[in-house]
């Protein structure tokens, strides 16, 4: 898809982006209802984060913002506007000083904008104020790595189209604390998991996973005890769902995220 | 017909074989059109029906149960779109060989099948059509790149590759067709229940 013909002049000006950083995406709350036609639903892998970003810079809650992966990134806003950054805590800092996480904070025209190294998570939300403003495609701006569909991942110099801001938040302090170093997740068994032993069962509910580091967008990949079938064979490929735990041939399971293809056939 | 949860907003309907995924399928679109059934997905498989984004996915679960079964696929015959494939793949041989008749016969039996999507995964676009009785092994190992426009076999299914991709099943011929294209409404042409005829050019 041509990146250059598809950017629109913003109604509320460009962001520059300097330092795209190793993955930063465009996302908003994904393209549902397409499904059936094999096409991803993408956004935001953390949804709320990507909404409270908005709701401080007095976006709609399904504008689009920048999901920042890990090592951060570094833009200009060339109008004056505001930024709110959230999800995987990371230190903010606009013109050169520290600026706070997770409160609406004022960019004078021309600043530069940077999100340094995520010190607690992986995926920071950066909302600015008008939204990004790239051409839908299929109802949402959002990237889908697997798929390719919606805007490339950014690169060095591209500039990001902005919609008309409205007020920003008034908030001045938004409650923050680190997450644990174990997760809890709460799991519902899914419809296949009558094809594992109830060993392997007992195992993925009761012993710790590490998130491998070959995770990406399309699936968090856990290594940890492995599964063990209690039915051989191939599973005619079904529909899944966001956030299915599936099992692959090695019995590690991986969890789907938002640009998990939408029917598999592992159990 | 048998259903089971899926994850929190999620109904799972399993079906005895394709025939019926297609019947419920079908059943299950026309009721969302009625709105009788608030669905944000509704996902054919190879065997099932998935439905995503319910609010009360229990409760859909007896209103589908008492659902009366649907009438069996065919009876409504969906729209027909008849492609036109080069018979110039690189593995028609091999399937030609796997099925035991000479090449001719093996693109006539492609080619005269009248098919039908029973569902789409893998990419946007790229539809599984059923209806060749004969199967066809995959390739051992997949290649990495196969050209947008392949038709190809594997399975019980035929399929065509949106875009380039790797690629496991075996190529037999080859289209200028576009599968997916984000300015149509609905932007694949072959969606489920689209019956497919893959005419030699």
């Amino acid at each position: 898809m041509s990146r250059a013909a598809r950017l629109p002049d913003g109604a509320g000006g460009v962001i520059e982006v300097l330092r795209a950083g190793p993955l930063t995406t465009v996302q908003d709350l994904g393209r549902p209802g397409y499904a059936h036609l094999g096409v991803p639903r993408a956004g935001a892998l953390d949804g709320p984060a990507l909404r409270l970003a908005n709701r401080l810079v007095g976006n709609a809650p399904d504008a689009a913002g920048l999901e920042v992966t890990a090592a951060g990134c570094s833009l200009r806003l060339v109008r004056a506007g505001t930024v709110a950054l959230t999800g995987a805590w990371a230190p903010l800092s606009v013109a050169g000083r520290a600026a706070g996480f997770g409160l609406p904070v004022p960019v004078p025209a021309g600043a530069v904008v940077t999100v340094g190294r995520a010190v607690y998570g992986v995926r920071s939300y950066l909302a600015v104020g008008g939204g990004i403003a790239v051409e839908p495609v299929l109802g949402s701006r959002s990237t889908d790595t697997l798929s390719g569909l919606g805007p490339a991942p950014l690169r060095d110099g591209d500039p990001l189209p902005l919609g008309p801001a409205a007020e920003p938040s008034t908030v001045d302090f938004v409650p923050w604390r680190p997450p644990p170093g174990e997760l809890a997740l709460r799991i519902t068994l899914g419809p296949r998991a009558d094809w594992f032993t109830r060993d392997a069962l007992a195992a993925l509910l009761t012993t710790a996973y590490t998130v491998s580091p070959v995770s990406n967008r399309v699936g968090a990949r856990l290594s940890g005890a492995s599964l063990t079938r209690a039915e051989a064979g191939e599973l005619p490929s079904e529909g899944v769902v966001l956030g299915a735990v599936q099992v692959p041939a090695s019995g590690q399971p991986l969890i789907f995220l938002a640009d998990h293809p939408t029917t598999g056939g592992y159990p | 017909m048998h259903t089971r949860r899926a994850g929190t907003t999620g109904l799972l309907i399993e079906c005895a074989d394709g025939a019926e995924v297609e019947a419920w399928r079908a059943e299950l679109w026309r009721r969302r059109e009625r709105g009788e059934l608030a669905a944000v997905e509704i996902v054919p498989g190879a065997r099932t029906v998935l439905l995503d984004g319910l609010a009360n996915p229990q409760q859909t679960a007896g209103l589908v149960a008492g659902w009366a079964p649907p009438p069996p696929a065919g009876t409504a015959p969906g729209q027909l779109i008849e492609i036109i494939v080069r018979y110039d793949g690189v593995d028609l041989a091999a399937v030609a060989s796997e099925w035991e008749v000479p090449v001719p016969e093996a693109v006539e039996r492609i080619a005269g099948t009248e098919l039908r999507v029973a569902f789409c995964g893998f990419a946007p676009g790229f539809a599984y059509l059923a209806g060749l009785p004969w199967p066809v092994s995959r390739l051992d190992t997949p290649r990495p790149r196969v050209p947008a426009g392949s038709v190809a076999l594997a399975g019980e299914y035929a399929g065509i590759y949106p875009t380039a991709s790797p690629g496991g099943w075996r190529l037999v011929g080859s289209t200028h067709a576009i599968l997916f294209d984000i300015d149509r409404d609905p932007p694949a042409l072959l969606a489920p229940g689209t019956r497919v005829r893959l005419v030699s050019a």
